[in-house]
């Protein structure tokens, strides 16, 4: 049996899960900041996550193919993003990003105000209390959202067969492995490839439920959120 | 060193008007929970930004609509002890001390060392804040604010949070570590009691706005507004006529008082504490009221009778008397009535 799909699936969703990451955090300390069109802003992150994916990969074809500005500027250098390894990790990371973003947000705006304006008073500079601060007392929030970003991005199929198409061996995750398989009446294959998915989430799902629990014993021993 | 302050902003239906200057001193800022003392210290400390006004701190201008000067937070060098001490969590003692050293990192471990030894903090560098007493918090959110160099101190209710005996023992502590401080502090507290201990001179502060500055002693003996007076415990108010130059109409009440000074033409309010009230032995006396007795009240070292004038009814019309234990148990009062005087010379005039 062909592990490809496993090993680009694997690929893929961890490249993703760390530009949605740095991506993610910077969305959701920038929209934070902002005093005016908030909501706008919010609502254009979050919209990966609400429209269907075919949608989004729609779009991804639309403004990185071939006839587009970013399409004809990467032509130069001879390389084309649709139909490419790479559109995998652009699918990936942009259906993952409002996943990402959203918790951290959601993290970032439960610590205590207070504590973010003794920082400020005590003269520590806008980017120690993003780092020294803000990321440490959210940290659980924010690895919660890098792990539920990884299962998505895992999982990405619609997008992913829009941009990237199912090209065995180079663009073909598990996912598309399934749709394939399926397609082909070969549900031997669809089996294994779906169980896969379902094992290595629910392995996810587990050991971050055991690390939370370890955070929150560590927690009360050390320091109370 | 000093202070100028000259705000206003507006908050939906708040608004704050705030006008005050301060010397080297402690200068406590009276108010009820709401009314904008934090308000008032979260502007200067640049946390709020304010509509209108100016804001210097030693010369140098924190905040001027007018110019455009609006310094951030980190440039303000206010130190800033919240209410619930803000401390980082997942820092220790000594690295929460750190965090707000403005000075080359060789300086920094000194500096520590000395701000643990100022504030009894020996042998506690190592705790995390969730680990230590909230007497040891406290001392720790003093130390970080000195080690970060501040031009001026503000303290938001420190003590508000605490029980009644701890509440007495955090209080000679932080007087002990800010006896040493040469420049302004600003203190806010609900508590008159507190600001009387530890100010040397008061503002009150009544929804939104400034009343008045005052040296403590004339602000506890003469307030001159009845938000004043309410904050320094007076309990007995009613609006009020001038009717001769020393005779008033107390409306409230329904009675006509005499003072032993002159009636100010912009009388609005008249006040009498609780235990200034006397048994009337004498029915030619003047300021007589024949009260009937609501409510008996025992506390923990007087007695509080709740009265209100014959034929008076109504909410702010009671009159609230405290009397010692003894005193009440010697009038032996079942009856229904009680004769009490006004004493001429004890009536607040309020504004």
């Amino acid at each position: 049996m062909d592990l490809a799909p496993l090993f680009i699936s694997l690929k893929t969703a961890l490249l993703a899960t760390v530009i949605t990451f740095f991506f993610g955090l910077y969305g959701a300390r920038y929209v934070m900041k902002l005093e005016r069109y908030q909501g706008i802003i919010d609502g254009i992150f979050t919209l990966p996550l609400v429209l269907p994916p075919t949608v989004v990969g729609f779009f991804l074809l639309i403004i990185l193919g071939k006839n587009s500005l970013v399409g004809k500027f990467l032509l130069q250098f001879d390389f084309s993003i649709v139909f490419s390894w790479e559109a995998t990790v652009v699918a990936s990371t942009v259906v993952a990003f409002p996943l990402m973003y959203r918790t951290a947000r959601g993290a970032f705006e439960q610590i205590d105000h207070n504590l973010i304006s003794a920082a400020r008073t005590l003269g520590m500079s806008e980017e120690k209390i993003f780092w020294r601060i803000i990321l440490p007392l959210s940290w659980s929030g924010v690895a919660a959202g890098t792990v539920l970003a990884f299962a998505r991005a895992l999982g990405e199929f619609g997008a992913t067969i829009m941009l990237a198409g199912n090209i065995p061996g180079k663009t073909q995750t598990m996912a598309t492995a399934i749709y394939s398989a399926v397609q082909a009446g070969d549900r031997e294959t669809a089996y294994v490839w779906a169980g896969v998915i379902i094992i290595i989430s629910f392995v996810i799902m587990i050991l971050m439920n055991y690390w939370s629990n370890a955070q929150k014993k560590v927690n009360t021993a050390g320091w109370v959120k | 060193m000093s202070i100028y302050v000259d705000i206003k902003k507006s908050l939906g239906r708040f608004s704050l008007d705030v006008q005050v200057e301060a010397e080297n001193e402690i200068l406590g800022l009276l108010g009820a929970s709401g009314c904008g003392k934090s308000m008032t210290l979260k502007c200067i400390a640049g946390i709020v930004k304010p509509d209108y006004g100016k804001i210097v701190v030693n010369d140098r201008v924190l905040f001027d609509s007018e110019k455009k000067i609006n310094l951030t937070p980190q440039e303000r060098k206010t130190g800033y002890l919240f209410q619930n001490y803000a401390l980082f969590p997942h820092m220790t003692v000594e690295e929460n001390i750190a965090v707000g050293i403005r000075r080359p990192k060789s300086e920094q471990e000194k500096i520590v060392k000395e701000k643990i030894a100022t504030f009894y903090l020996d042998g506690l560098e190592k705790r995390y804040p969730g680990q230590i007493s909230g007497g040891q918090q406290q001392r720790v959110a003093l130390a970080r604010i000195f080690a970060s160099e501040p031009d001026i101190i503000m303290l938001d209710e420190p003590f508000s949070a605490l029980d009644n005996h701890l509440k007495w023992q955090m209080e000679l502590e932080t007087m002990k570590v800010l006896e040493n401080y040469k420049g302004t502090i600003l203190f806010v507290s609900h508590s008159r009691d507190e600001v009387y201990r530890l100010c040397d001179r008061t503002a009150v502060i009544s929804d939104g706005k400034l009343e008045v500055v005052c040296d403590k002693k004339e602000m506890f003996n003469s307030p001159k507004t009845l938000a004043a007076s309410r904050l320094t415990g007076c309990k007995n108010h009613s609006r009020a006529e001038k009717i001769g130059d020393y005779k008033l109409r107390a409306i409230d009440w329904n009675c006509t008082l005499t003072s032993s000074i002159q009636v100010p033409d912009d009388i609005k309010h008249v006040g009498i504490r609780a235990h200034y009230l006397e048994v009337c032995s004498n029915p030619d006396e003047t300021n007589q009221l024949n009260c009937e007795i609501e409510r008996v009240i025992e506390d923990t070292f007087s007695m509080i009778i709740i009265v209100r004038n014959q034929s008076q009814t109504g909410i702010g019309s009671e009159i609230v008397w405290q009397v010692e234990k003894n005193q009440w148990q010697d009038l032996n009062s079942r009856q229904q009535n009680l004769l009490l005087r006004i004493p001429e010379n004890k009536l607040l005039f309020l504004n």
